[in-house]
């Protein structure tokens, strides 16, 4: 089982990214489990996200405290929430940003991770460049396609026009497809300085 | 077909295909999705014909859903938690009537204090109401139980409900199976009242009835959900012949054949439980697990050759009975007369706490060595109670319980462990 935990604000769409991901496993032919960490829902206040994506029917329904990756889709919860509870260093980390680790002050924290399972992604810019609107989650998931592999930009694509139909469905696609190109160059990059 | 869908569209549209002709609801949180859902498919043509009707509390929701079915209408509502509570002189007016309502409780806990979150303190409050009760274990078995619901109803003219946990299944995006029209027809008969209020031929329903006759006619109710008993069984297997799932029931029994310890629960927790016994099945541990559907009727026979052999019986309920401890466990133990076995109750999840596979390790763990309190609450935080108990000791004016503890826990943001 591969478990996600999603964190953003309220407004940010964090719930319906973990909704577009199960739907991308789905329609991969695999079982997944979305749901949100069930608050009092407000516009900026800080929201989780999970889903599970496995091969066999998932019967847990405990929240995802252990996940395998993280998608963060606000920096500015790194200093307020514990975002990374629960991960472990074989982990998965994509966080929507321009900046890089090391300029967020998580170098020291991820010095034990796989450098090429963390990644940051300018997908907020990505989004408003395709679609107008700085809203980043569809773009991270084309993103969290390409940084695990775990389920194709295919699926996602398709998870998306799914969830929105028309010109925002395209072009929320489009910030996606975009989301995973970039997150492509970096891998390769870190994973050729690694082995260069 | 086969869908990836939040739990409350699946069974806002399993609902829909049972082609009920009045749906009246207020919206309440964690149910709004399912009513909300209703609401669309009745405007926009696609649930035909039907009336939805916006009232002004649950309390009219279900005086509605009571005229509708006595003239002679499939009725459906949906609520939860103070909602629930709101409709309860109507509830009883539903099942003492006899009429086969289907309503939906999105499983939610009771105030004060105020909470949002998923327990099973609404629907246990009402098991005495008259209603029968299921309990969905996933939101596939959600979306079955109601198409057996209306059947079930309609069959023995008594109203039912379907319970189903708050946020953890009506929130939750899964594969569900959501079934044709075709196959709902063949299998749910247009609705033939047993009684109705009809213009051309008038009656009267609801006499007032006087010592001579009143236990007489609420006996009827008793017989009724006694050949419920009956009746869930046969629904479940047509269903089966029909639909090709195993859905609904009395009791489902997981790895308990052979089980010393055996755990009893209701709805999505079971889920969890299952995984967690299969871990500690590896290990060797004997375990299995018991979940009841049908809590009522309650299914004393059933539960009795489930649980008879075991060496240990630990009842996880979401539900306090304050100032004796379980509800289910009770229940259980009336189905265990006379027999030798230690019996725990363990209080868990009350107002959203998350139940992990974690916390059930330690508890099973320490059930299979009788470490147990007969009632035991998990991953209760004995501090702050025993804090406030301090407070309350030390002055008269120790102020109220909800804002004393908030304050001795600190804030708490929205985190991988639910605040």
């Amino acid at each position: 089982m591969f478990q996600v935990r999603i964190h953003g604000r309220g407004g940010q769409g964090v719930v319906t990214a973990a909704e577009m991901l199960s739907l991308a496993a789905f329609n991969e032919g695999r079982y997944a489990q979305a749901f949100p960490s069930f608050g009092s829902e407000r516009t900026g206040a800080p929201v989780v996200a999970f889903c599970r994506i496995d091969d066999h029917e998932i019967r847990v329904r405990e929240p995802v405290m252990e996940p395998d990756a993280l998608i963060i889709q606000d920096a500015t919860l790194l200093h307020q929430v514990d975002v990374f509870g629960g991960l472990e260093p074989e982990g998965f980390i994509l966080i929507n940003t321009a900046k890089s680790f090391d300029d967020l002050g998580l170098g020291e924290f991820v010095k034990d991770f796989h450098h090429e399972r963390l990644l940051t992604v300018p997908a907020a810019d990505l989004a408003r460049r395709h679609t107008g609107r700085p809203v980043a989650n569809a773009a991270l998931l084309g993103g969290f396609a390409a940084l695990t592999g775990l389920i194709s930009i295919e699926a996602v694509a398709g998870a998306i026009r799914e969830r929105f139909a028309g010109a925002v469905g395209e072009g929320n696609v489009a910030a996606a497809m975009a989301a995973y190109a970039w997150v492509e160059d970096e891998r390769r990059e870190l994973t050729g300085a690694a082995t260069g | 077909m086969l869908r990836q869908v939040e739990g409350s569209r699946a069974v806002a549209e399993g609902v829909a295909l049972c082609r009920p002709e009045v749906i009246c609801a207020y919206p309440i949180s964690p149910q709004t999705h399912i009513v909300e859902n209703l609401s669309q498919l009745v405007k926009s043509g696609e649930l035909a014909p039907c009336e939805f009707v916006n009232v002004e509390s649950e309390f009219a929701a279900m005086s509605v859903a009571i005229g509708a079915s006595a003239t002679g209408a499939r009725a459906y509502t949906a609520t939860a938690s103070q909602g629930l509570l709101y409709m309860v002189e109507a509830l009883y007016n539903a099942s003492g009537l006899g009429l086969p309502i289907v309503m939906t409780v999105a499983n939610r806990a009771i105030g004060a204090p105020i909470n949002i979150w998923n327990d099973h303190s609404d629907s246990m409050s009402q098991r005495d109401s008259g209603w029968i009760q299921l309990y969905a274990e996933t939101n596939q078995e959600a979306l079955d139980l109601h198409i057996q619901a209306f059947r079930l109803a309609e069959e023995l003219s008594t109203p039912v409900m379907v319970c189903m946990d708050g946020f953890i299944l009506t929130h939750a995006v899964e594969r569900v199976d959501i079934p044709d029209q075709e196959q709902v027809d063949a299998f749910l008969p247009p609705f033939q009242p047993r009684q109705v209020l009809d213009p051309d031929e008038p009656v009267s329903i609801g006499a007032m009835v006087g010592p001579e006759a009143f236990m007489e006619v609420k006996y009827l109710a008793h017989a009724k959900q006694m050949q419920a008993l009956e009746l869930i069984p046969r629904i479940a297997a047509d269903f089966e012949r029909a639909f090709g799932r195993d859905s609904g029931g009395l009791i489902r029994s997981y790895r308990a054949e052979d089980a010393e310890t055996i755990v009893v629960a209701l709805g999505s927790v079971l889920g969890t439980i299952e995984d967690t016994v299969d871990e500690l099945r590896e290990q060797g541990v004997k375990i299995g697990v018991v979940g009841i559907s049908s809590f009522r009727p309650f299914p004393l026979g059933e539960v009795r050759a489930a649980l008879g052999r075991a060496k240990r019986v630990l009842v996880l309920e979401k539900a306090l009975a304050v100032g004796i401890g379980g509800i289910v466990s009770a229940n259980v133990r009336m189905a265990l007369a006379g027999i030798d076995l230690h019996g725990y109750t363990v209080i868990a999840g009350l107002g959203g706490r998350p139940i992990t596979k974690a916390s059930l390790l330690g508890l099973f763990a320490d059930a299979v060595a009788d470490r147990l309190e007969a009632l035991t609450f998990l991953d209760m935080d004995w501090d702050v109670v025993n804090r406030e108990l301090e407070r309350i000791g030390a002055s008269r004016a120790s102020g109220p319980h909800a804002e004393n503890i908030l304050r001795d826990v600190g804030p708490v943001a929205a985190g991988p462990v639910l605040g």
